[in-house]
C-alpha cells in the first residue's frame, strides 16, 4: 500500500485575539511613556541633569537639559511601547521592553536630578553602581542558597532565617573570639543549623516545606532577638563588637572607570559572592554533582532507579544552602554593621523573588539581585537629594520592583518539576 | 531464567507482576523468600545493587527526566567524569557510548535530543539503551507495549529478538496474549500474587486467558447493529492547547449520533484527553464550536455541560472521577447533590442519599463492605463501577467514557461494556476513548483515529487492525490505494461499513 505521512506542523488557524501578552505589556509601556513625557517633562526644570562618571563631582559627566531629557526619554519609552503594541517579532520582545523601561527610568531621573537643589543636582554613577552591588550582595547569597535547595527539590522559604542566623552567629562568635575568620565559620554553621532543621522536617518527616520555612524564619527572629536583648544589648563590647573584614583593592582592575570602584575595591564577601555565582553555575551544569542534583529536583524516582541517593543528596544540598546563606548573613555583621534585631528585614524574601525572577539559575539570580539592588539604591539616592516624592513611597520602590518583576515581566517560568514534593520510595 | 531467553510474565492488572519485578530490581524489599542469580542468593538493597548484578529494567512509566537530553539521562548515575573530585562530566565520551550502543542494536536515538520532545516509542528505546550501556545480562520490560502503536510494537519485538541473539535474557511483562505468543520462549502466568502455571508459546489464547483470569472469559462484546439517529454532538474546527500551551487538538471535526458508539482510537497523548476535556468545559477552547443537540456548549462551565445531559467517565478515576476519602454514597451523588431529592436549600438529605446509594450499589453490582465505606478502599473495578453508576443515573443525551476499563478486572470490564452498549441502545450518543484498540473495536460502531491532534481517519469496526494501526502511526492509505478506507479529512459522516473487505473478526485475532 502506498502511503502518505501526515505533516507534523500545526496548521489550524487560531484567533488568539488582538490582546496578546506583548501587546498588553506594550500598552502599559506606552501609557508609562506618555505619562513620563507629559508629567516628568512638565515637572523637570531647565537645569542641567548631570550623571557624573568619575569619583569626583567635577570629573567627566553626561549632561542633558532637564526638561529636554525627560521628554526625550519619555518619548523613547512611549515609542517602545507603541512598537510592542503594533507587534514586533518575538525575539525582539525583551530587547524592546528593556529599551522602553530604561527610557522610562532615565526620564524619571532627568526630572528628579534637574529638580534637585543647587549643589546636589547631579547623580554620581560610581556611587550608584557601587551601592547597587553592595545592596545586591545579601540577595545574591540568599538566591544562591535558594538555587542549591530548590534545584534538588526542596523549597527554601527559610532564606530569611538562614541569613539572620548567619548574621547573628557571625557577630556573636566574631566578637567572642576577636577573629573575623572564626566569625565567618560560625556564620556558616549558623545558617546550616536552620537548614538542618528544614532538611530533617522536610525530608525525613515530610512536613510541608513552605510552612516549615515560614516557621523557621519566625524561629530565627525569635531566637536571635531574645539573645540580642539578653546578651548584646547589655554587654555590647563583649558580644556585639565583631571585627570586620576590610576592603581588598585589586591592583589595575580597581582603576577601570565605573566598574572598578564597584567590583574591585570590595570586601571578601563581594568577591566570594561573585565567585560562588560562577562556581555554582559551572557545577550545576557541568559536573556529576550538578547532573544528579538537577535530576533529583526534576524526577527523583528516575534518579533513584539509577542508584542516585535521592535523600542523601537533598540533605547535602540543603545544608550547603545554609552555609551559603549564613555567609551571606555575615556580609552584614562582619563587614558593615553591628547586629541589630531582625536586621535582615525581608531581604531573604526578596532573594526568593530574585531566585524566581532569575529562573532558578545562578547567573539569572545574580542579574535579578542586581536589579533589586538598583531599585534599593535609587530609593536611597532620591532621599538624599531631597526628592519631592515622599520618603515612604521611595522606601516602597524595591518591593514595588519585586512585585512588578515577578508578576509582570517574568511571564511563565518552570520551576524544577519536583520542587517542594517530598520523595517517598515506592 | 536461561541466558538468551525471552520469558513472558503474563497476568491481569494488579496480579503482582510489576511488584515482583520491582523487588527484582531492588526498589522494594521482599518480606520473605530469596532471589538466586547463577545459583547464588542475592540481596538487593537498592537499584544500584541490581545494576551491579546485571539486572536492568524498563519501567512502565518511563524513568527519564523530561528536560534532560538523551545523553544526560543515560549518563545519570553512571557518569564518566574528568577532573578528579570536581567531577566534570565527560559528555563527549558519553555521547559516543550512546551512539555506539544504539548503532550496535539498531536502536536509532539521537544523543542530543531532549526527552520531552521525543515520541513515546523513541523514549522507550532510550530506556533500553540506558539499560544496555550498563552492561546488563537480564532486562526487565514492564508492560512495554501499553503506549505503543502496533507498528512500534512490531519494532520493539524486533529489537527484543536482536537482544536475545546477543545473549541477553529478557523478562517481558504484559497482559496482551498476541505479543506473548509471538515472542516468548517460556510463559509464566501470575494471578493474585501467585504463579498459577507455566505454558509454552504453543498454548492457545483461550487456554492462556483462562489461566490468567481463572475462568473462561468472553473476549468480545455482544451487540446488535446500531440504529443511529440525529446528530447529538457536533464538534467543528476545535483547537485546544495542553497544559504546556502546546497545541494538542488541532482543528477537529466530528459528529456523534444518537444511538451509536463513536470509538476514538489512537496512541496515548495524541490529543484525546484534551479533546474530551474541551467538550466537558474543563479546558478552554481556542477556536471552533461544540454543539450538543443543536445548542452551542463551548465556553460553558462543566457543571452546565453535565446538567445539559452529558455523562462523563474521566480517564483517571482517582484524580478526576472520585473523591477517594468520601464514602461510596457521597461519591454517587457528587453530580446532583444540591438538587432534590438529595439536597434541599442549604442542607443535604442523608436519608435520600443513602437510599439511592443502596439501590444503585445493587443495580451496578458494586462490591463494597457498605455504602459508607471510603471509595478509596474499593478495588479499581468497583471504583470504576461507582463512577459509571453515577454518570448513568441521569437522563443523558451524550455519554463520554475515557479509558473506561483501564486498570479494571476482567469481570468488571464485561459489566461496564454491557452497560455502555445498553446506554447506546436507549438512544444516547456514546463516545468511547481508549488506548486499548481491542476495546475500541469491540464497542464502537464507527472508529475515529486521532493522530497529533487531528482525526486522521474514520473507519468501520470491521477494518483490519493493521490498517487502524497504520492510522494510529499517522499513515493514511493513499487516495489511490487498494483499500477504500476512512475519509482522511475527518468529516464525520458516512464511511461506516465500506472499509476493507477482508473479513476478520474484531478483537483478539491479531498475529503480531
Amino acid at each position: 500500500m502506498s502511503t502518505t505521512a501526515v505533516p507534523d506542523v500545526a496548521v489550524a488557524a487560531v484567533d488568539e485575539g488582538f490582546w496578546t501578552r506583548p501587546r498588553k505589556v506594550g500598552l502599559v509601556l506606552l501609557a508609562l511613556g506618555v505619562l513620563a513625557t507629559v508629567l516628568f517633562g512638565a515637572l523637570a526644570t531647565g537645569q542641567q541633569a548631570r550623571f557624573t562618571l568619575s569619583e569626583t563631582e567635577g570629573g567627566a559627566a553626561l549632561e542633558i537639559q532637564g526638561t529636554l531629557g525627560a521628554i526625550l526619554f519619555g518619548v523613547v519609552a512611549a515609542a517602545a511601547g507603541g512598537a510592542l503594541l503594533a507587534g514586533v517579532p518575538k525575539r525582539w520582545f525583551t530587547l524592546v521592553l528593556g529599551v522602553g523601561l530604561v527610557g522610562f527610568v532615565l526620564s524619571f531621573l532627568c526630572w528628579q536630578v534637574s529638580a534637585a537643589p543647587e549643589g546636589r543636582n547631579f547623580m554620581p554613577m560610581v556611587n550608584i553602581v557601587r551601592g547597587t552591588f553592595i545592596l545586591a550582595l545579601p540577595l545574591v547569597f540568599g538566591a544562591l542558597a535558594g538555587v542549591l535547595c530548590e534545584r534538588s527539590g526542596v523549597v527554601n522559604v527559610a532564606i530569611e532565617g538562614q541569613l539572620l542566623m548567619g548574621a547573628f552567629s557571625g557577630a556573636l562568635f566574631g566578637s567572642l573570639s576577636g577573629n573575623v575568620w572564626v566569625g565567618l565559620v560560625a556564620a556558616a554553621v549558623g545558617g546550616a543549623f536552620i537548614s538542618l532543621l528544614l532538611a530533617v522536617f522536610a525530608i525525613r518527616y515530610l512536613v510541608d516545606q513552605v510552612v516549615m520555612g515560614v516557621v523557621l524564619n519566625l524561629l530565627a527572629v525569635g531566637v536571635t532577638g531574645f539573645l540580642y536583648e539578653r546578651l548584646m544589648q547589655t554587654n555590647a563590647d563583649k558580644y556585639n563588637s565583631a571585627p570586620r573584614f576590610g576592603n581588598w583593592e585589586i591592583p589595575l582592575l580597581k582603576d577601570i572607570p565605573l566598574l572598578g570602584p564597584a567590583l574591585f575595591r570590595g570586601n571578601i564577601f563581594l568577591y566570594l559572592g561573585l565567585l560562588l555565582v560562577l562556581v555554582i553555575h559551572l557545577a550545576l551544569f557541568r559536573t556529576r554533582w550538578g547532573l544528579r542534583t538537577r535530576s533529583v529536583g526534576e524526577h527523583p524516582t528516575a534518579a533513584d532507579t539509577l542508584g542516585v541517593k535521592v535523600l542523601g543528596l537533598r540533605y547535602r544540598n540543603v545544608l550547603l544552602a545554609g552555609v551559603v546563606a549564613g555567609i551571606g548573613g555575615a556580609s552584614y555583621t562582619l563587614a558593615l554593621y553591628s547586629f541589630t534585631k531582625n536586621m535582615i528585614g525581608g531581604k531573604g524574601f526578596i532573594a526568593l523573588a530574585a531566585l524566581i525572577f532569575g529562573r532558578w539559575s545562578p547567573t539569572g539570580a545574580l542579574l535579578a539581585a542586581l536589579f533589586f539592588g538598583f531599585a534599593d539604591q535609587l530609593a536611597t539616592y532620591l532621599g538624599a537629594i531631597g526628592s519631592s516624592i515622599p520618603s515612604q513611597f521611595l522606601a516602597m520602590l524595591p518591593y514595588l520592583a519585586t512585585i512588578l518583576a515577578v508578576a509582570g515581566l517574568v511571564g511563565r517560568v518552570r520551576a524544577p518539576a519536583a520542587d517542594g514534593k517530598p520523595y517517598v520510595k515506592g | 531464567m536461561e541466558p538468551g531467553e525471552i520469558h513472558a510474565l503474563l497476568g491481569e492488572n494488579g496480579a503482582g507482576k510489576s511488584t515482583l519485578m520491582n523487588v527484582l530490581y531492588g526498589l522494594y524489599q521482599p518480606d520473605g523468600g530469596e532471589i538466586l542469580v547463577d545459583g547464588q542468593p542475592l540481596r538487593l538493597k537498592g537499584p544500584s545493587d541490581a545494576i551491579r548484578a546485571g539486572i536492568g529494567m524498563v519501567h512502565q512509566h518511563f524513568m527519564l527526566v523530561p528536560v534532560f537530553t538523551v545523553t544526560e539521562n543515560i549518563m545519570l548515575g553512571a557518569e564518566q567524569v574528568r577532573g578528579g573530585i570536581v567531577g566534570f562530566l565527560d559528555r563527549r565520551r558519553a555521547r559516543r557510548e550512546v551512539a555506539e550502543v544504539s548503532a550496535r542494536y539498531n536502536l536509532r536515538v539521537d544523543p542530543d535530543a531532549v526527552i520531552e520532545d521525543l515520541p513515546v516509542g523513541i523514549q522507550q528505546r532510550v530506556e533500553i539503551v540506558k539499560a544496555l550501556t550498563r552492561d546488563v545480562d537480564l532486562l526487565i520490560l514492564d508492560e512495554p507495549t501499553a503506549v505503543l502503536t502496533p507498528q512500534e510494537t512490531e519494532e520493539l519485538l524486533t529489537v527484543m529478538r536482536s537482544l536475545k541473539a546477543a545473549g541477553k535474557s529478557i523478562v517481558f511483562i504484559t497482559h496482551k496474549l498476541g505479543e506473548v505468543k509471538a515472542i516468548a520462549d517460556r510463559i509464566t502466568v501470575i494471578r493474585r500474587g501467585r504463579t498459577v502455571g507455566t505454558a509454552s508459546p504453543e498454548a492457545s489464547r483461550d487456554e492462556l486467558a483462562a489461566l490468567m483470569v481463572g475462568r473462561n472469559v468472553r473476549l468480545t462484546v455482544d451487540k446488535q447493529p446500531a440504529t443511529p439517529g440525529r446528530p447529538m454532538l457536533e464538534v467543528a474546527g476545535l483547537v485546544v492547547d495542553d497544559d504546556r500551551q502546546i497545541r494538542a487538538v488541532d482543528g477537529i471535526d466530528l459528529t456523534v449520533r444518537a444511538g451509536e458508539v463513536l470509538g476514538v482510537a489512537g496512541v496515548q497523548g495524541n490529543g484525546q484527553t484534551e479533546l474530551i476535556e474541551a467538550i466537558m468545559g474543563l479546558r478552554p477552547t481556542l477556536a471552533g464550536t461544540v454543539t450538543l443537540d443543536g445548542e452551542p456548549i463551548h465556553g460553558w462551565s462543566t457543571k452546565k455541560v453535565l446538567r445539559a445531559g452529558v455523562g462523563y467517565v474521566p480517564e483517571d478515576r482517582s484524580v478526576d472521577g472520585l473523591v477517594k476519602e468520601f464514602s461510596v454514597a457521597e461519591n454517587l451523588v457528587l453530580d446532583i447533590y444540591d438538587r432534590p431529592p438529595f439536597g434541599k436549600g442549604l442542607a443535604l438529605r442523608p436519608d435520600a442519599i443513602a437510599a439511592s446509594a443502596k439501590e444503585r450499589i445493587a443495580q451496578f453490582d458494586v462490591r463494597t463492605s457498605s455504602a459508607d465505606a471510603a471509595v478509596g478502599t474499593l478495588s479499581g473495578g468497583n471504583q470504576q463501577k461507582v463512577i459509571v453508576a453515577r454518570e448513568l443515573s441521569r437522563p443523558l443525551k451524550l455519554f463520554i467514557a475515557a479509558q473506561p476499563t483501564r486498570g479494571v478486572d476482567v469481570g468488571s470490564i464485561e459489566f461496564i461494556h454491557s452497560r455502555v452498549i445498553r446506554e447506546r441502545d436507549v438512544g444516547t450518543a456514546v463516545m468511547v476513548v481508549s488506548s486499548e484498540l481491542d476495546e475500541v473495536i469491540g464497542l464502537a460502531d464507527r472508529i475515529a483515529v486521532m493522530y497529533r491532534g487531528r482525526i486522521i481517519g474514520i473507519v468501520g469496526p470491521d477494518t483490519p487492525r493493521e490498517e487502524i494501526g497504520l492510522l494510529m502511526a499517522g499513515i493514511t492509505p493513499d487516495a489511490a490505494g487498494s483499500a477504500p478506507a476512512g475519509d482522511p479529512t475527518g468529516v464525520a459522516d458516512g464511511t461506516t461499513g465500506d472499509a476493507a473487505p477482508t473479513p476478520e473478526s474484531p478483537g483478539n485475532e491479531d498475529e503480531a
